[in-house]
C-alpha cells in the first residue's frame, strides 16, 4: 500500500463510518457499535502501518514528512489543495508525516480502539448507542486530522471539529441537565483559548508568510521582531490552554465527566486534552526561539500542575479526582513543553505512557461506576477489592504508574521532565518550578493513594458497593491490555518516535541522581501520609480542617468566572439595552414608522373605496402619459 | 362616399351619447346597439367586411341581447333621482373633454396622411382574395398561438361564469 | 372640408367615441351602464385599429394583421362581458345594488 492511500485511509475511514452512522445508523444500534469499533481497529493497524512501512512492504524512509504543497507529491502523499491564493495563500488538507505524528497516531489508534471495545460493554443497554458510536468516530477524524496536519489552518479546522465531537460525547445524556451544561461550558471555555489560537495562526502567517509548519520551521530563525513571535506563540499557546485545560481555562474538564466514562477516558485523558501538548511539541522549533513564551508555558503549566492537585485532594466523585489528576499531569507535559526540545520530547513522553495508564483508570473507574450502580462517590463504595479482584489489580497497577513507582512507565517519563527541569537555565526560576514539580509529586500519590484505600480497600459502605460484582469480559479486556502496556509501555520503541530533534526520550536516559531521590522521598511520602490519614476511615478526616473547604470549593474559580460572566453580561447587557432602547429604537423604529404612519395619512385620503374616483385617477394618468408622450 | 362617413360616424356618436346620458338602463343598451351598428357600418366603409360582419354578429347581437337579458334579470330600475352630477359627473366630463382635446391635439400634431385618401384596393374582389380567407389563413398559420391561447381563455370564461352564476357562492 | 376621406376623419370619430365611453364609465354610478360605456371604448379603438389597417394597404391588400386582432379583442371582449356580467349578477345577489357608490369597500 502506498503512503498516499494509507494516510488518507486514516484520516477518511472514520468520516465515512461516523457519515454512515450519524445518518443511516439510528435504527442500527449494534450494526453502528461494530462499524465504529472496526474502524477504530483498522486505523490502528493502518496507523502501525504508518509507523513501520517496512511491515507492508514500503520505504522506511518517508518519515521524514511532507515539506509543502510542492514537496507533498514528492514524498508520495498527495494533498488536497482547499484554498490557493497564489504564492501567499496556500492552504491544503495535507499530511505531514513524521514520527511525532507517526507516535501519536499510535497512541490515538490504540487508546481509541480500546475505548470503543469498553463502550461496547459500558454502552450496550443506552438508548444512543448510534449516536455515541457515531460520535466516537467522528472524534477519531478530528484527531486524526490534528495529528496529520501539515499545516496551522486545517489543524485548526480540526481543532475544532474535535470541540464538536467532544461537545456531542459529553452531552450524549443531553437530557441531564448538568450534562448539557458541561458539554455548553467545554465549548465555549475551548473557544476562548481557540480564539486566541487563530490570531495566533494569523499572526504567525504575517510573521512566516506561511501556514505550513516546515515552511514555519525554516523562516523561524530569520524572524527579528521577538516580540510578535513570542506574542504570537503566546497566542498559539492560549489554544493548547483551552484544550489542554490548564489554568486559567481548565474548569471545563472536571464538569465534562458528566459525559459516559469510556469518553472520559478517551476524550478527557488521552487524546482530546493531549491535541494541545502535542500542538505544542509540534512546534517546539517555535518555542524554543521565543523565550519570553516559553517561560509563560512553562510557569502556567506549573501553575495548573499544582493547583489541579490541591484541588484533586479533596474531591469525592471518583472521576473527579481522576479528572484533577489528569489536569496536574498534563502540566507536568505542558511545563516540559516550555524547555526546549529536550523537555518537549519529555513532555510527549510523559504525554505517551500517560495516555495509557490515564485510559485505563478511567476505564477502572468506569467499570467500578457500572459495577455500583452508578455511584461514583468514592465514600460510597469501599471493600471493592473482595468484589472485583481484576479491575482493582488493574486500578492498582494504573495507580502505580500515575504516581510514578519507580519502573512504571509513568515513573519513568516524569522523572525525565523534571530532570529537564534542572537543565532549563533559560526558565526564570527553574529551581523554583522544579520544586513545586516536587511538591506535585508528593500530592499525586497522597490523593491516588486516598482513592485506592478509600474505593477498594475496608468495608463496603453501602448496598450498591456490596452487591457489586467483576465487570463483564468485553469491559475486563481493554482494562487488562492497558494495565499490562501502562507498565511496560516504555519498552515499547514507541517513544522513539516522539522525538523532534532526532534525539528521542526513552527509559535508558534516565539517571540515578538528586531528581530521583527528591521525587522518591516526595512518592514515599505522599503514600504514607494518605495510609496514615485514610486507612480503616469511615469519612474524610482533613476536611474539617480550616482552609481545607478551599480545596473542596476548587479554589472558587467556578464560582469567581461565574460572577466575572455575570457582571460583564450585565454590563454588556446594559449597554446594548441603553443602545436598543435609546438608538435603535428611535433611528430605526420609531422615525421610519412616524414616516411611513403619516405618510399612509397623506395616501388613506386618496384611498376613498369609491370605484369611480379610482378610475378618475387612471384617467387622469392616461392624460398625464399621453400628454408625456407626445411632447 | 363622404357622406355616408358622416352619417354613420354620427349614428356612432349620438349611440354613444346615449348611452350615456339616458338613465334607464334598457334605452342606454338600445343606443349601445344603435352606435355599433354605426360603427360596424364604418368598418364596412372601410373595406373590413369580416370585421363589421363580427361586430354586428357579436356586439350587436349576442353581447348586447345578454346585456339587456341580464338588466330584465335584475330588474333595474331607473337611477331614481339621481341628477348626474356631483364629483364622478364633473370628473368625466373633465377627463371625458380632456381626453378630446388631447385627441385633437395628437391629430394635428401628427398631421401625417392628412390629405390622402384611401389607398386603392387591388388584389381583393372577385378575382382576388378575401378578407375571410386571408384572415383565416393569418389565423392559423402566424397566429395558430394565440389562437389556441383564445380557446382556453373561452374555456375558463365558460367554467368561471358557471361558478360565479351559482346561487350560494362559497 | 372637402371631400376625400382621411384617416384623420376616423381618428377623430374613434376618439369622440373613447371620449364618450370614458366620461360614462366616470360619470354614470349604474355597473351596466359602465359596463357598456367600457364595451363602448373598446369598439371605439377598434375602429382605429381598422382605420389603420386600410390605410396602411400595401401592395392593394389591407394590412390584415390589424383586423387578426380585432378578431381577438372582439373574442376576448365577448368573454370578458360573460364573465363580468356573471361577477354583476353575482354582486347584485348579496348587495341587492347595481350602484358603484354603494360598493365602497376597496380600501383599507
Amino acid at each position: 500500500m502506498e503512503p498516499n492511500i494509507l494516510a488518507w485511509t486514516i484520516l477518511l475511514l472514520p468520516l465515512a463510518v461516523a457519515t454512515l452512522i450519524l445518518f443511516f445508523g439510528k435504527n442500527f444500534p449494534g450494526v453502528s457499535a461494530l462499524l465504529s469499533t472496526g474502524s477504530a481497529l483498522a486505523t490502528l493497524v493502518l496507523a502501525v502501518f504508518l509507523a513501520h512501512p517496512e511491515l507492508i512492504g514500503g520505504d522506511p524512509g518517508i518519515t521524514g514528512g511532507v515539506q509543502s504543497a510542492a514537496e507533498a507529491d514528492v514524498q508520495g502523499i498527495k494533498s488536497f489543495p482547499w484554498i490557493d491564493l497564489g504564492e501567499n495563500l496556500r492552504i491544503d488538507i495535507g499530511f505531514k508525516v513524521n514520527s511525532l505524528s507517526q507516535g501519536m497516531m499510535l497512541i490515538v489508534t490504540f487508546v481509541g480502539f480500546l475505548v470503543h471495545l469498553f463502550s461496547l460493554g459500558y454502552m450496550k443497554d443506552d438508548d444512543g448507542k448510534a449516536r455515541y458510536f457515531g460520535g466516537l468516530a467522528l472524534f477519531m477524524f478530528s484527531m486524526t486530522g490534528i495529528v496529520l496536519a501539515n499545516n496551522f489552518v486545517m489543524m485548526f479546522i480540526f481543532w475544532e471539529l474535535v470541540g464538536v465531537s467532544s461537545y456531542i460525547l459529553i452531552s450524549h445524556w443531553y437530557t441531564k441537565p448538568s450534562a448539557a451544561d458541561a458539554a455548553k461550558k467545554a465549548f465555549l471555555t475551548n473557544r476562548i483559548g481557540d480564539f486566541g489560537f487563530m490570531i495566533g495562526i494569523l499572526l504567525l502567517w504575517k510573521l512566516c508568510g506561511s501556514f505550513y509548519f516546515n515552511d514555519i520551521e525554516k523562516s523561524a530563525s530569520s524572524i527579528n521582531n521577538l516580540f510578535l513571535l513570542n506574542l504570537s506563540v503566546i497566542l498559539i499557546f492560549c489554544g493548547a490552554i483551552g484544550k489542554s485545560a490548564q489554568v486559567p481555562l481548565h474548569v471545563w474538564l472536571p464538569d465534562a465527566m458528566e459525559g459516559p466514562t469510556p469518553v472520559s477516558a478517551l476524550i478527557h485523558a488521552a487524546t482530546m486534552v493531549a491535541a494541545g501538548v502535542f500542538m505544542m511539541a509540534r512546534i517546539s522549533f517555535l518555542v524554543v526561539t521565543a523565550d519570553v513564551a516559553a517561560n509563560v508555558i512553562t510557569w502556567i503549566g506549573v501553575i495548573t500542575a499544582a493547583l489541579a492537585a490541591l484541588m484533586a485532594l479533596q474531591q469525592d466523585d471518583i472521576k473527579k479526582i481522576l479528572a484533577y489528576s489528569t489536569l496536574s499531569q498534563l502540566g507536568y507535559m505542558i511545563m516540559a513543553q516550555g524547555l526546549g526540545a529536550h523537555g518537549s520530547e519529555a513532555g510527549m513522553f510523559h504525554l505517551y505512557t500517560h495516555a495509557f495508564f490515564k485510559a485505563l483508570l478511567f476505564l477502572g473507574a468506569g467499570a467500578v461506576i457500572y459495577a455500583c450502580h452508578h455511584e461514583q462517590n468514592i465514600w460510597k463504595m469501599g471493600g471493592l477489592f473482595k468484589k472485583m479482584p481484576l479491575t482493582s489489580i488493574t486500578f492498582a497497577l494504573g495507580t502505580a504508574a500515575l504516581i510514578a513507582v519507580p519502573f512504571s512507565s509513568g515513573f519513568w517519563s516524569k522523572e525525565h521532565i523534571l530532570e529537564e527541569v534542572t537543565h532549563a537555565a533559560h526558565i526564570k526560576g527553574h529551581m523554583a518550578v522544579f520544586w513545586i514539580g516536587i511538591g506535585v509529586a508528593f500530592l499525586t500519590p497522597f490523593y491516588m493513594t486516598r482513592l485506592f484505600i478509600v474505593a477498594f480497600l475496608g468495608r463496603g459502605r453501602t448496598n450498591s458497593a456490596d452487591h457489586a460484582h467483576e465487570v463483564s469480559p468485553i469491559m475486563l479486556i481493554p482494562l487488562i491490555l492497558l494495565a499490562f502496556v501502562s507498565l511496560i509501555s516504555v519498552y515499547f520503541g514507541v517513544p522513539e518516535f516522539l522525538k523532534s530533534e532526532g534525539k528521542s526520550a526513552t527509559f535508558s536516559d534516565f539517571h540515578f541522581n538528586q531528581t530521583a531521590i527528591a521525587s522518591m522521598i516526595a512518592l514515599v511520602a505522599g503514600i504514607a501520609l494518605a495510609s496514615v490519614f485514610y486507612l480503616g476511615k469511615k469519612s474524610d478526616p482533613i476536611s474539617g480542617i480550616p482552609g481545607v473547604s478551599v480545596l473542596r470549593n476548587k479554589f472558587y474559580l467556578d464560582k469567581i468566572y461565574q460572577g466575572i460572566v455575570r457582571w460583564f453580561q450585565d454590563k454588556v447587557g446594559s449597554v446594548l439595552d441603553w443602545t436598543d432602547r435609546s438608538v435603535i429604537e428611535r433611528v430605526f423604529s420609531r422615525i421610519p414608522a412616524a414616516g411611513a404612519m403619516s405618510l399612509g395619512a397623506l395616501l388613506r385620503n386618496f384611498q376613498v373605496g369609491n370605484l369611480q374616483v379610482y378610475v378618475f385617477y387612471i384617467g387622469i394618468a392616461v392624460l398625464a402619459l399621453i400628454l408625456l408622450l407626445i411632447f | 362616399m363622404i357622406f355616408f362617413f358622416y352619417l354613420f360616424a354620427a349614428l356612432a356618436v349620438i349611440g354613444g351619447l346615449g348611452v350615456v346620458l339616458y338613465k334607464n338602463p334598457v334605452t342606454s343598451a338600445f343606443s349601445l346597439i344603435l352606435s355599433f351598428l354605426g360603427l360596424a357600418a364604418l368598418f364596412i366603409q372601410l373595406d373590413a367586411y369580416l370585421v363589421g360582419i363580427l361586430q354586428i354578429l357579436v356586439y350587436a347581437g349576442a353581447v348586447m341581447v345578454l346585456f339587456l337579458f341580464i338588466i330584465m334579470l335584475l330588474d333595474i330600475d331607473k337611477e331614481e333621482h339621481r341628477k348626474m352630477g356631483g364629483f364622478s359627473a364633473t370628473g368625466g366630463i373633465l377627463v371625458g373633454v380632456g381626453f378630446f382635446a388631447l385627441v385633437i391635439l395628437v391629430l394635428w400634431k401628427s398631421g401625417v396622411g392628412y390629405e390622402q385618401g384611401l389607398p386603392a384596393l387591388v388584389g381583393k374582389g372577385d378575382n382576388g382574395t378575401s378578407d375571410v380567407h386571408e384572415i383565416g389563413r393569418l389565423l392559423f398559420s402566424k397566429y395558430w398561438f394565440p389562437i389556441q391561447m383564445v380557446g382556453i381563455l373561452l374555456l375558463s370564461a365558460t367554467v368561471g361564469v358557471v361558478v360565479l352564476s351559482r346561487k350560494h357562492l362559497k | 372640408m372637402e371631400s376625400t376621406l382621411t384617416l384623420q376623419h376616423f381618428l377623430l370619430v374613434s376618439g369622440i367615441l373613447f371620449a364618450i365611453g370614458l366620461a360614462g364609465v366616470l360619470a354614470r354610478r349604474n355597473l351596466l351602464i359602465i359596463f357598456m360605456c367600457l364595451e363602448l371604448m373598446l369598439s371605439a379603438a377598434n375602429l382605429s385599429l381598422v382605420a389603420f389597417s386600410r390605410f396602411g394597404a400595401e401592395n392593394g391588400l389591407p394590412d390584415y394583421d390589424a383586423q387578426v386582432m380585432l378578431f381577438f379583442i372582439i373574442t376576448v371582449a365577448a368573454a370578458e362581458v360573460a364573465v363580468g356580467l356573471a361577477i354583476i349578477v353575482a354582486l347584485f345577489r348579496t348587495r341587492e345594488t347595481t350602484d358603484v357608490t354603494q360598493i365602497d369597500e376597496m380600501k383599507f
